[in-house]
């Protein structure tokens, strides 16, 4: 139980910070001035959720792992993010369609985890959700913007959220450590927040002009909760953990 | 690029009563101003509230008059209430 519960946390952790060092490499190459700080803010948003649940996690582990160790010296097999947290950046229009689907499951899980029965978990959700209300903001009038915009605009945002679909399946599908804290009301049920989640992403599509997907034909890809990562984790875990790697225990 | 309208932003604080010219930015639309204000010039808890509005809305008076709008109020103290004779009964005033 108590493995379990620090592997959860780590998946949560992770999440939010593999996003939010996606999003962190637009930090000076936004569009606009405007919209790069925009985007810069919201990755400073993930990156200290990750820290709560980093340093929670190291509270319940009986290694002397510390949010740093754990988010700078874990090798990919050992995070469990997400995919879609993980995928290219590529343009302006991928990188908000993987925001706004994923920060739509987030607001959705969030809201769920305030109710779990481990009050720290239940504290940095209500936190997070905060945030992530407007994230989903954000992000979801950038798909309505582009999808109802110009003909390149459609385009681009069309060929957004048909590569970054197959990776949203994921997060409807429990871990077995998600399943196991069910019982004592820890985790939350993701496979009942995907109806929410559709209502939602079927909206603001509907509202872009663009096509609702559905996952009927679709083969989504899965792994990243259990550590079967894509090969962009690996590239993004050289970078983000260099320095770490490089100079053990350097501070600044 | 396409340039975006330019937008001039308004913030009252927490304590203010008053909305307060903080500056200006470039945004789509209304909607889209409001959102980059919130990240430009809220980002440090400066405000609760937010007006923005398109710059070319906006109309001055002209800095060449400034003499003749301005100066002919200098030698007219008597406008300020300074004359009146305040009973004593009248306190705080």
């Amino acid at each position: 139980m108590q493995n379990d519960l620090f592997t959860y946390t780590l998946h949560l952790a992770d999440n939010s910070l593999i996003m939010g060092h996606r999003l962190s490499v637009w930090t000076g190459h936004g569009p606009m001035l405007e919209q790069d700080i925009a985007i810069t803010n919201i990755a400073l948003d993930l990156i200290g959720q990750s820290r709560n649940f980093y340093q929670y996690a190291a509270t319940i582990t009986e290694t002397d792992a510390t949010e740093d160790s754990l988010a700078y010296l874990r090798d990919s097999r050992d995070f469990s993010n997400l995919l879609i947290t993980e995928i290219t950046n590529g343009d302006w229009a991928k990188t908000t369609m993987k925001l706004f689907l994923f920060s739509t499951w987030q607001f959705y899980f969030f809201q769920q985890l305030i109710n779990s029965s481990d009050k720290q978990l239940a504290a940095i959700a209500e936190k997070s959700l905060k945030e992530v209300t407007y994230h989903v903001r954000w992000s979801g009038e950038w798909i309505i913007r582009l999808g109802d915009g110009t003909e390149e605009s459609n385009k681009r945002i069309k060929a957004a959220l048909e590569e970054v679909w197959p990776f949203t399946g994921e997060m409807f599908l429990p871990a077995e450590y998600e399943k196991s804290l069910l019982n004592n009301h820890v985790s939350v049920n993701v496979s009942d927040i995907k109806n929410d989640w559709n209502t939602k992403v079927i909206n603001v599509l509907e509202e872009a002009t663009l096509i609702f997907p559905g996952d009927k034909n679709t083969w989504m890809h899965t792994g990243g909760k259990d550590g079967i990562h894509t090969e962009h984790l690996g590239h993004i875990l050289a970078a983000m953990q260099f320095l770490q790697r490089a100079y053990p225990g350097c501070e600044w | 690029m396409i340039q975006e309208p330019l937008w001039e932003v308004f913030i009252r604080s927490k304590q203010g009563l008053d909305h307060k010219h903080v500056g200006s930015l470039h945004a789509a639309d209304a909607q889209m101003a409001i959102e980059n204000a919130r990240d430009v010039y809220t980002r440090r808890m400066e405000g609760i509230s937010i007006w923005v509005v398109e710059s070319k809305y906006i109309h001055s008076s002209n800095p060449d008059e400034a003499a003749s709008f301005y100066d002919p109020a200098n030698d007219k103290i008597y406008r300020h209430p300074t004359f009146y004779n305040i009973p004593d009964e009248l306190k705080h005033m």
